[in-house]
Order: C-alpha cells, then sequence, then structure tokens
C-alpha cells in the first residue's frame, strides 16, 4: 500500500499543481521520483506531527491539496488536537495519509502500534476516514480523497501486501466493495485485513459455509444501506479490522445497529482486545496472539453462526 | 516575486487618528466585557495597539475584497483576546459595528473566541493556543508556491509560547526561510493564574527566537509608530522569519487594570465601566 500510495501521489501531483505532500521525515527514498519532479511540493516536515497538522490547514485555507504522511500512530492521536482544530472544525480539505496502521509496525514495539487511531478521529465532526483494502484501493481512495471538500484520513497498512482487485473496482467514499460473494455469513473487513478476512472465508468454505466478504474501506461515513442489506438478509454480520474492537468499525456498527428497528443479522466483532500488547515479535504473530488469523476468525464466525442456528 | 508595497493600503491614516482608533476601541472592548460579562478583557486591552497598527498602518487588505488570494494574513492566535480583533474588523469595515453589540448573546456569530469564517476578514478561528504559528506557516508556504507576496502576521501571547506546537513551529519556518511569517508576541508579562516567567522560563524570549533562527525584534507594544515602523520592514532582507517582542502592559489603557491580573478574568462593573470610559476621555 505504501509503494502504491507512492506512486500514485506522484502521478497525481504532477497534474494537479494544488496537492503539497508533507511528510513527517519518513519515507527515505520512498519519495526519490516525486522530490525529482515535484521538488518545491515535498515539504519534509521533520519529526514535529502538531506543527505538521497545522501546517497542512494553512495550506488547505489558502487554496492548495495538502496531503501529510507519516507513521500512523504520530499523525493520528499525537497531533489529535490539531486535526480536529485546524482540519476538522475549519472543515479544509486536508488529506491525513498514516502508515503502519494497526499491528504493521508490531515489530517496533506498543508505541508503534496503532489500534485506537480510528476511534479517535472518526468521532471528529467533518473527517472522513477511509481505510483501503489493498493496493488498488489505497490509490483510489487517495483520488476520491482529492476531490472531497473536507478532511480525509486514510490509514494505510505497510508495504507488500497483495492485491485484491484484479479489476479496477467502482470506489466512492462510503460505498462498500463487495470483494466475494456468499450467502450464510457476512464478513466486513476494513484496511490491511481484506486479505485475512478473504482468506477467513476460504476457511469458511471449508466447513461447508458459504461466506460474502465485504470490503468495508470507509468507516466514516457508514455505507448504511448495504448495512441494512446485510443485516437484513444474513443471520452473521461479523466486522474484522486490525484495530480495537472499541471504536473501531465494529464499534461503529454496533452504533448503528442500536438505532436500528431488530433486524436479523447478529454482530459480531473481531478485532484487538482492550489491552497494550507487548510481547515482541512480528505482525504475523501478534495477529496469531491476538486471534486474528483466519483460522481464529473463520471459528469464531462459525461458532456464532452455529449457536444462531441452534436458536 | 514582486516585493511588497503599500500602494495597496486601502486607508491611511495618521499616527494621531490611530490613537484615536486604539482609545475607541479599548472603550467598545470595556463595554463588550461588562455587557456580555465575559473574562480576558486584560489580554484584549494588551493587544489593542498591535491590531490598529497593523491593521490600518501595515497590511493589504481589502475590506471589500476579505479572501483576495495576495492579501496580507492576521491570525490572532490568542483566541481569548477576540473582542479586540472583533472590534477592530469592526471598526475597519468588515462588518457593521453594530454587531459587536451581539457579542457572546446566544445565537450571535461572534462567539466569545472566534469561530471558522464567523464574520469576514477573520482568517483562522482560534482558541486553543498554539495552532497560528503552524497554520500561518502553511499558508506562506502556500503563498510562496503560489507566486504571491502576502505576508502572514501571527499575534500570539506570551502564555501561549508555554505550548509545544509553537517550538516546532519556530524549529520549521526558518529552515524553510520563510521570510513573510511573522510571530508578534504580545509580552505583558502575565498569563492566566500568574507571572509568565515564574510559571515557564520564557526569558530570554527575543534571544529564544533569535537563536532558533529567527530575525528578532523588541518593541514597545503601544508605540504605534514604532509598531508600524517594525511591522513594515517584513521581509526584512535577512531571508529569515521575523518574531517581534513587544513588550505590552495587560489592562493598558485604563488604570486600575493595567498589570492587574485579575482583570484577566475579571468583568467590569457599571461603575468600573464608566471610570474606565473617564479614563480614556469617552465618556
Amino acid at each position: 500500500m505504501r509503494d502504491a500510495f507512492a506512486d500514485e501521489i506522484t502521478s497525481l501531483a504532477a497534474r494537479d499543481e494544488r496537492i503539497v505532500l508533507l511528510s513527517g521525515d519518513i519515507g527515505n527514498r520512498l519519495f526519490d521520483r516525486y522530490k525529482l519532479r515535484l521538488p518545491d511540493r515535498f515539504i519534509n516536515c521533520g519529526v514535529a506531527e502538531a506543527n505538521m497538522i497545522s501546517m497542512t490547514s494553512g495550506l488547505a485555507l489558502s487554496g492548495m491539496r495538502p496531503i501529510a504522511y507519516t507513521i500512523n500512530s504520530f499523525i493520528t492521536v499525537r497531533c489529535l488536537e490539531q486535526i480536529r482544530v485546524d482540519l476538522c472544525y475549519h472543515n479544509v480539505p486536508g488529506i491525513i495519509v498514516g502508515v503502519g496502521g494497526g499491528l504493521s509496525y508490531a515489530s517496533l514495539g506498543g508505541t508503534h502500534h496503532s489500534c485506537e487511531d480510528i476511534a479517535f478521529l472518526r468521532v471528529l465532526p467533518n473527517m472522513t476516514v477511509i481505510c483501503p483494502g489493498d493496493p488498488v484501493e489505497t490509490r483510489l481512495a487517495l483520488r476520491a480523497a482529492l476531490k472531497h471538500e473536507g478532511p480525509v484520513f486514510i490509514r494505510l497498512g505497510k508495504k507488500g501486501e497483495r492485491i485484491i482487485h484484479k479489476q479496477i473496482p467502482s470506489f466512492s467514499i462510503g460505498k462498500a466493495i463487495v470483494a466475494r460473494t456468499g450467502s450464510e455469513i457476512c464478513l466486513l473487513g476494513t484496511g490491511n485485513v481484506l486479505p485475512l478476512t478473504l482468506e477467513a472465508a476460504d476457511c469458511l468454505a471449508h466447513k461447508g459455509i458459504n461466506a460474502q466478504v465485504i470490503s468495508f474501506h470507509t468507516i466514516k461515513p457508514l455505507d448504511r444501506e448495504l448495512l441494512m442489506h446485510v443485516f437484513s438478509h444474513f443471520s452473521i454480520v461479523a466486522t474484522v479490522e486490525e484495530h480495537s474492537i472499541l471504536g473501531g468499525l465494529g464499534g461503529s456498527i454496533a452504533e448503528w445497529l442500536s438505532d436500528q428497528p431488530l433486524l436479523k443479522g447478529r454482530l459480531l466483532r473481531i478485532g484487538t482486545p482492550d489491552h497494550f500488547f507487548h510481547e515482541a515479535g512480528g505482525q504475523e504473530y501478534a495477529r496469531h496472539r491476538l486471534g486474528l488469523t483466519s483460522e481464529s476468525i473463520a471459528q469464531r464466525a462459525f461458532n456464532a453462526y452455529q449457536e444462531m442456528s441452534i436458536n | 516575486m514582486p516585493e511588497h508595497t503599500d500602494t495597496k493600503i486601502t486607508q491611511v491614516v495618521t499616527f494621531s487618528e490611530m490613537e484615536t482608533i486604539a482609545r475607541h476601541i479599548r472603550r467598545k472592548l470595556v463595554e463588550m466585557s461588562h455587557k456580555a460579562n465575559t473574562p480576558h478583557l486584560g489580554s484584549a486591552l494588551s493587544c489593542v495597539d498591535i491590531l490598529v497598527a497593523a491593521y490600518w498602518g501595515v497590511l493589504t487588505i481589502d475590506v471589500k475584497n476579505p479572501t483576495a488570494p495576495d492579501r496580507d494574513r492576521f491570525i490572532l492566535s490568542k483566541g481569548h483576546a477576540a473582542t479586540a480583533l472583533y472590534a477592530v474588523l469592526a471598526y475597519k469595515g468588515f462588518f457593521s459595528e453594530s454587531l459587536l453589540d451581539t457579542f457572546a448573546e446566544s445565537g450571535s456569530c461572534l462567539a466569545e473566541q472566534p469561530g471558522p469564517n464567523c464574520v469576514p476578514g477573520l482568517e483562522l478561528a482560534t482558541g486553543s493556543l498554539g495552532h497560528g504559528l503552524s497554520t500561518g506557516i502553511g499558508m506562506a508556504i502556500a503563498g510562496r508556491l503560489q507566486e504571491l507576496s502576502y505576508r502572514v502576521f501571527v499575534l500570539m501571547s506570551d502564555g501561549e509560547c508555554n505550548e509545544g506546537s509553537v517550538w516546532e513551529a519556530a524549529l520549521f519556518a526558518p529552515a524553510h526561510k520563510l521570510d513573510r511569517v511573522v510571530a508578534v508576541i504580545d509580552y505583558n508579562k502575565w498569563q492566566a493564574t500568574g507571572r509568565s516567567n515564574e510559571i515557564m522560563a520564557i526569558e530570554p524570549l527575543k534571544q529564544k527566537w533569535e537563536s532558533f533562527g529567527w530575525s528578532s525584534y523588541e518593541v514597545n507594544g503601544h508605540r504605534l509608530k514604532d509598531l508600524v515602523e517594525i511591522l513594515k520592514k517584513v521581509p526584512d532582507g535577512s531571508g529569515k522569519p521575523i518574531a517581534i517582542i513587544a513588550h505590552t502592559i495587560k489592562g493598558k489603557g485604563i488604570s486600575f487594570m493595567e498589570d492587574n491580573n485579575n482583570w484577566h478574568y475579571r468583568v467590569p462593573n457599571l461603575e468600573e465601566l464608566k471610570q474606565a470610559k473617564d479614563e480614556l476621555g469617552l465618556s
């Protein structure tokens, strides 16, 4: 996703003079091509995220289309008040791109785990929250964000995620994408767990369950139409995210669900637990320890489905 | 990039006229605080002369075209002094003076601290300290990219310099030679609950900015001529952003409020209002 972002922003900025890329002293070599082509519109802001976000607002207030980029845990929570006041309160078209969402940088320790950011940003008025599910969605999300007239947060994984969309899907902010059709269980995956969610559907298939998988890339605004449909047709709707079960995709759908009349579907939230993870190890290990493997996702969805069938 | 000129200043006034304007604004601020029962009068009175010098003597702005891309920007980063900015913008002609009478009333667009686009001429919603300088830097970069020669003046309080984000901005601007960014510090030596130099080690303030790479000046923040002269220097040819340490008196202009920090929160009663007006010669 990271490389797709760098490539896409280079092409987009070459065509749009309003685009300015701000980096929080990361992306060594990543933006070489951008910097070569557009040196004036690349700003290394140093390790100073609060300043970077306020600058993003100042640029946006003056007719530019700034995109601020750094490590997800720092570009969200560290400068939350700047995001709230300077971007959201002013409702300016400034884009925040965080790399290393969720457990992407698990090996760097708890300071770099980013499993609460969605919860913080999605409650801010005017904010749009997008978690692209693969490199293709990353490009499409960036294009859509640049056409949006308010602040947008794009949460990326890291590099090397596999491409899910073999063909370019139709992409709009707030419109989820069906990645696999099915009829018994619905899995809503957001962001970098989309491949994992599809693998979980494979596991369910081995258990004889036909699961639908949806790339629920926009967490705010929610795709209410799709939610109404899936909760009316499936007995189990499971959210999958590399984010706390509090306040992320699962949390926001739980809020939505509590305002609806009784629907057929039961919500199952699968994400990281409400505690810090202290062990060393990479993303795969952390996912394994926190129950975010295709087998465990499939098993939990399967168990819930069995329970509903018995009842 | 064309050099900044004075030719587009829409209104030229003498210093004596500016002093009269400042006096009228001070009276208005005391009235607004009294009528609306709002705090921060001392903070507002502290920066009146800086605002008057900027708006009547320095800024290239057009009240008929408040969003002109090439206008100078003035950001009141110390948003709690909003009454001073509201009065200045109204007296300058951005909106009707009668609107000031609605200040802080339920439903009015003039809240105790300014919201986004609440009135024409307002560049930034403020109230949370430590945002204005960084945002102003973003505006200045936009100007450079768009080949516009506007300047960005950011008025901060000394208490505001407690905020870490101010020093992030202070580190950034010189690295990028943003010589059209001006940090003006309303240095009245007080913050909300005490002496600013006792709460945090503000001093030596000028040297701090200088050592961060800013072209730094000190000025009497109540002498209009000196303020205009120094604010007009921007850009000053050094290639550096400019920091102006304006030595001020909190509560300036009303004897019993001057350098008395109770007036950070206190609201004048009817008798005090009358006395203030008498002192200003505007009963």
